[in-house]
């Protein structure tokens, strides 16, 4: 498998987590959509682990891609960490207002 | 001796310093004491110049204003004797009417009081380094001087809008002299190299008499300004809105010779050009004529003082165009002693009648105010040319010129004198003869003033009795004192060979004649009890002053306000202001538009992250796409 | 084509087919559904990919916990009166744009990388994910990070505590 098209996988993975933020006006959905993209980048970094150019023969290294991976889980960690505050804030704010909607919270506006 | 001569100046500039500095902490007497105090040690250092002989043609070079290759213009002083002869009237009769003033505004409060006495202390400071100046741009920063201290002094009651008026105008008409003057100031330089007196005079014969006449005929429009002269007198009389002491200062004794000094200091000038010796005279006698002609019909005192000094003002440069220039500068210097003692007694009057200035409703001063009625009365026999006092040794020396000048002369200038006789002696029974025609309360009023006014009245009058003497001519056993004594500086008329002792007895005799006929016709008309002063036909014109103001207005004071009104509204309103308010609306337009983009929503927010990583990556590592993408589109 | 090709293509549209309908299901409760489809995908993906215990991981922290939690959070809001706020649909094709644009570049940078097409994913082999190796380098070489990230656990749940309290 090419590396390229891990990329091009990951990267519309990415774009439509982007576009889903960009778009959507439920504050958990947008947050969902933050979700994905992260779960693009596990997908690539694993791939990019397991990466090796042709000329190698295969299963002479043992541990040089393992960092990536360590990387992931550190990732998921964060990930868990921050949804748990953000759906915290998420319902403060829904306490607050009634809505989560993002355009009624404009108070940054001028 | 050096430092000496530099106090002169000095001590009143710093009496200006100290009592416009500390305006608000100085009582009255301690105001007047500092002012009159500092005129007075000038007047004694003048007199000890003046005892030591301490003249010399060398100019005392302080320091340099502009000084290289091509120009030298330096801080001098020119200590000869015309100057220390104007440095003593200037201190002399300046320090008697700092005394007269001290009593005169003693109505105003303490602050106003001292302004007033430092613009007077400004004003010597500033006419003293006219006459003391060594070359022309010193006597041109004199001349400034003594135009600023003008306005101010006029408009000194600066809450009456008239008053600030007529300080205006009489600036304005200044200015339009100090054109003149100043031409002729950098024709001087251009030609001669130099400012310096002793340079230009000199030099003087190197010229070309046809520059020589242009020059003169400049520095004489300069005079016409600051002496009003015709056509720029008529801020004179509109000037007397200051107070009276400022009348009796700088528009009787001091300021307004500064013309006739400058004629006189360049007499070398203007003895090569009899063109502009003719203008001058002519001038001075046509301003003359005119004058007097109003004088004789003002219902105000002072405005027929004021009239009286344009006409005797002519006089002087009457005697400047015909060649007497030491005549010339001795009747500045009797009319110094005289005008300044009318204005003073004029004073003295207004204030015995409580404010009040129109001699329709004096009469009969005579028993109540006698001091006053006396030295006025020895100021206009000084001024009608009485036999031998001041005014009549000083008039008759500018009669006997004119005649062995030019016969058409002779006549209008005798003519002169005695509508001058005719207007002093109406104004005199008008004010103190006949019976009051007052109010009753003005009439309770009436007492004579203190002694600090008096005083100085009495003195001025011994002065016009008894000043002439320097000048007796030699038929009535004199002795030319002022000629030898002004020799060195200024040239006397040579009157050749004529036999002038006939003209005198003549003069005499038709003097004593011609006053008594005055005396008698005033005396009819105007010693009366009742006095409209309202006037018909030809006569309405010279109370109206021949309507020249009104001329003025129409023909160039309208014009130029609407000019400057239509400059103000289109140029400065619709242009500059525009452009600079524009500038600002633009700046305060843009921010609002910029300020629409923190609309608050966090999706705009994101959506321009987006786009701006987009960019980034675009200009840092897709360098070739975006070099292809931009050049398929240019 | 053998069989581990056809898998990756299958596993690929699958995710991306889920993507596309999370981001677009107006339903909420619909966007986490698919959501969980895209992370079961994604874990076929590491499967396909010998990272066994992060495939795994993925399932069980992703899908099982944080899924859920959105879940009881999207329930707990009274979401049928949504306010009608007009959001022009203009912005929509916007951030569409955008979002097509940021893939085309990325596409593009990927693409002109010049030693990108040398190199290759070797699948279904290598011992790098097998959970022991992973083991011994998260305890041996990455031991501080881990014991800082339960900390950041930590703070995390005292922070989203406070967060919640209802003064």
């Amino acid at each position: 498998m090419p590396v390229s098209y891990y990329i091009i996988l990951a990267a519309t993975l990415f774009c439509i987590g982007v576009v889903g933020v960009l778009t959507r006006r439920n504050a958990i959905i947008i947050f969902m959509c933050v979700e994905l993209m992260l779960n693009a980048v596990n997908l690539l970094l694993v791939a990019f682990s397991k990466m090796q150019n042709i000329a190698h023969p295969p299963g002479s290294v043992v541990i040089n891609g393992s960092d990536a991976q360590i990387f992931v889980f550190f990732i998921m960690v964060v990930a868990a960490a921050e949804v748990s505050v953000g759906l915290a804030i998420i319902v403060m704010m829904y306490r607050n207002v009634h809505s989560i909607d993002v355009n009624f919270l404009n108070r940054l506006k001028n | 001796m050096n430092t000496i001569i530099f106090c002169i100046p000095l001590l009143p500039f710093l009496g200006f310093l100290l009592t416009g500095i500390f305006r608000n902490y100085l009582s009255r007497q301690l105001c007047g004491i500092i002012a009159s105090g500092t005129i007075f040690i000038s007047f004694l250092l003048v007199l000890y110049v003046f005892f030591n002989h301490a003249y010399s043609p060398e100019a005392i070079t302080y320091f340099d204003f502009i000084s290289n290759p091509l120009l030298r213009i330096s801080f001098a002083f020119q200590v000869d004797q015309l100057s220390t002869l104007f440095m003593l009237i200037i201190t002399g009769v300046g320090f008697l009417i700092h005394v007269y003033s001290t009593a005169y505004m003693h109505e105003e409060t303490p602050a106003h009081y001292a302004r007033f006495f430092s613009y007077l202390n400004l004003f010597v400071f500033s006419m003293l380094l006219l006459v003391l100046g060594a070359n022309y741009v010193i006597m041109f920063v004199g001349w400034e001087g003594v135009g600023i201290c003008s306005y101010l002094l006029i408009g000194y009651w600066f809450k009456n809008n008239q008053y600030n008026y007529a300080a205006r105008k009489a600036f304005v008409m200044n200015r339009i002299g100090d054109v003149g003057f100043l031409l002729a100031i950098f024709w001087i330089i251009s030609k001669f190299g130099s400012a310096d007196y002793s340079v230009v005079f000199s030099n003087a014969t190197t010229i070309d008499t046809a520059e020589i006449t242009g020059i003169t005929i400049l520095l004489f429009v300069g005079a016409i300004g600051k002496s009003a002269q015709i056509p720029l007198y008529t801020w004179l009389p509109d000037a007397m809105a200051g107070p009276t002491p400022v009348s009796a200062l700088i528009h009787a004794a001091t300021m307004v010779t500064a013309g006739i000094y400058m004629v006189a200091r360049s007499n070398v000038l203007y003895s090569l050009s009899p063109v502009s010796m003719g203008i001058v005279a002519i001038i001075g006698l046509a301003t003359a004529l005119l004058a007097a002609s109003i004088a004789l019909f003002q219902n105000d005192i002072k405005k027929v003082l004021a009239y009286s000094t344009v006409s005797q003002l002519g006089f002087m440069f009457i005697a400047l165009g015909v060649g007497a220039y030491t005549t010339g500068v001795f009747h500045v210097m009797t009319h110094a002693f005289f005008k300044a003692l009318l204005f003073l007694g004029a004073g003295s009057v207004i204030h015995a009648m409580g404010g009040e200035q129109d001699i329709t409703k004096m009469g009969g001063l005579r028993k109540k105010t006698p001091i006053t009625y006396w030295t006025f009365l020895i100021a206009v026999l000084a001024i009608s040319g009485f036999p031998f006092t001041s005014g009549f040794i000083s008039k008759d020396e500018i009669i006997i010129a004119a005649y062995s000048y030019s016969k058409p002369i002779f006549w209008l200038t005798s003519f002169a004198a005695v509508l001058t006789s005719f207007y002093m002696f109406r104004l005199l029974m008008l004010v103190f003869f006949g019976s009051f025609r007052g109010t009753p309360d003005q009439e309770k009023h009436l007492h004579e003033s203190p002694a600090a006014m008096t005083i100085p009245l009495i003195i001025l009058a011994v002065l016009s009795a008894l000043g002439g003497f320097i000048q007796l001519p030699h038929v009535f056993g004199g002795h030319d004192y002022l000629n030898e004594f002004l020799a060195p500086v200024v040239p006397a008329f040579s009157h050749g060979t004529e036999d002038i002792a006939m003209r005198e007895y003549y003069l005499l005799g038709a003097t004593i004649i011609g006053l008594l006929i005055v005396f008698v016709l005033t005396r009819k008309w105007y010693a009366v009890s009742t006095f409209e002063g309202k006037y018909s036909g030809f006569k309405n014109v010279l109370a109206h002053k021949w309507y020249i103001d009104e001329l003025y207005d129409g023909l160039i004071v309208n014009p130029f306000t609407n000019f400057a009104g239509f400059l103000k509204s289109k140029i400065e309103n619709s242009g500059i202001d525009g452009l600079v308010n524009g500038i600002g609306r633009f700046i305060r337009y843009l921010s609002r538009q910029v300020r629409l983009v923190q609309s608050g929503l966090v999706g705009n927010y994101i959506l321009i992250m987006v786009l701006s990583i987009t960019v980034l990556f675009l200009v840092f590592w897709n360098q070739d796409v975006l070099m292809g993408f931009l050049q398929k589109i240019f | 084509m053998d069989i581990t090709t056809i898998v990756f293509w299958l596993l690929s549209a699958l995710t991306l087919f889920g993507a596309i309908m999370v981001v677009s299901r107006k339903n909420p409760i619909f966007s986490v559904l698919w959501l969980i489809v895209v992370f079961f995908a994604i874990s076929g993906h590491y499967i396909l990919l010998n990272a066994q215990f992060i495939a795994v991981v993925n399932i069980i922290v992703y899908a099982g916990a944080i899924m859920v939690l959105f879940l009881f959070v999207l329930m707990m809001m009274n979401l049928n009166n949504l306010p009608a706020t007009n959001k022009n649909i203009w912005m929509k094709f916007i951030g569409v744009i955008s979002g097509g644009l940021l893939l085309c570049v990325l596409v593009s940078t990927s693409k002109s990388a010049a030693d990108m097409n040398l190199k290759s994913i070797v699948l279904k082999e290598g011992n790098i994910g097998l959970i022991e190796n992973l083991g011994k380098i998260l305890f041996t070489k990455y031991a501080v990070p881990f014991e800082i990230s339960s900390i950041l656990f930590l703070s995390a749940m005292v922070g989203a505590v406070v967060i919640g309290k209802k003064d």
